[in-house]
């Protein structure tokens, strides 16, 4: 792990892997939710509401993997001062914020014909409602330190902290009573037909892979952001 | 009472804000990583 730490090492890999991975995870998704529009049959409860899932469960898994990605990373920064693991946890920020807002979007179109009402102020909601504004926090903290030069230690132990919510929106379905349907799929058994399953799990990975890319796209702008601002300070130290 | 709504214009709309705010997120992670990493090679090779 520690080899990949090295920047130059890192964009060695990043180069060829960033465009691989966005255009498998393009194809993949795009795939998915074209089966899922065209092929799949219309559910036999949901109708035809069945088919937003294709996009809201994989952005709802990537607004949940996108902070869990940003505590880990955090945590690697904070132990063994990586710096590519602090850039690595402010790549996956973004991602995950639009991802969570297209997981609480496409779930408040789904709920509309299905609930009844485009929104209710229960435990699944409100958690990933309490995820998008952490993601803002989050996204303004880490901006200001690296504009004010302040310690990156903050938006990392802020990172781990906010953690917290993750095991909140997995099991808040079940602490909690909630128009929101308790999880179909949980460690090696499915409540969802393979008609449905299977899309969706490539949907998933699609959405996944999309997501790889993006997040090694803003960590090698955010490198190349930090390159040049040194290279730039020391000019201008050398030219004083 | 059950309204009588028309689902596919819901599953639609959910359609074109997830692909064009996924697009969108591609795009411009893709062109601001090669604005800074050109912007990072011009000050090298000032």
């Amino acid at each position: 792990m520690h080899g990949f730490a090295n920047p130059k090492r890192f964009l060695e890999i990043a180069r060829w892997l960033t465009p691989l991975l966005l255009v498998s995870g393009l194809f993949l998704a795009a795939s998915a939710l074209a089966w899922g529009y065209f092929v799949v049959p219309p559910d036999r409860l949901m109708g035809e509401t069945v088919r937003i899932l294709f996009l809201h469960v994989p952005a709802a898994w990537l607004g949940m993997g996108g902070w869990t990605a940003i505590a880990i990373s955090s945590i690697v920064f904070l132990v063994w001062r990586h710096p590519l693991a602090g850039l690595a946890a402010r790549g996956a920020a973004v991602p995950g914020l639009v991802f969570t807002i297209i997981c609480l979007a496409t779930g408040s179109i789904w709920g509309r014909p299905t609930w009844g009402t485009w929104w209710v102020w229960d435990g699944r909601l409100t958690s990933m409602l309490v995820l998008m504004f952490l993601y803002i926090g989050y996204i303004a903290l880490a901006q200001a330190v690296s504009r004010d030069g302040g310690s990156s230690r903050i938006p990392a132990i802020f990172g781990i902290v906010g953690a917290i919510n993750i095991p909140i929106i997995n099991r808040s379905v079940v602490w909690w009573n909630s128009l929101h349907q308790p999880p179909s799929i949980t460690m090696g058994k499915s409540a969802i037909d393979n008609e449905f399953l299977i899309p969706l799990l490539v949907a998933v990975l699609g959405f996944s892979l999309l997501f790889g890319g993006i997040v090694l796209a803003r960590m090698r702008t955010l490198l190349a952001e930090i390159q040049a601002e040194a290279r730039l300070r020391r000019k201008a130290m050398a030219s004083n | 009472m059950r309204e009588n709504l028309d689902q596919l214009s819901f599953v639609i709309a959910a359609y074109a804000v997830g692909v064009l705010a996924t697009l969108v997120l591609v795009v411009w992670s893709w062109l601001s990583m090669k604005s800074a990493e050109k912007r990072r090679d011009e000050v090298r090779n000032k």
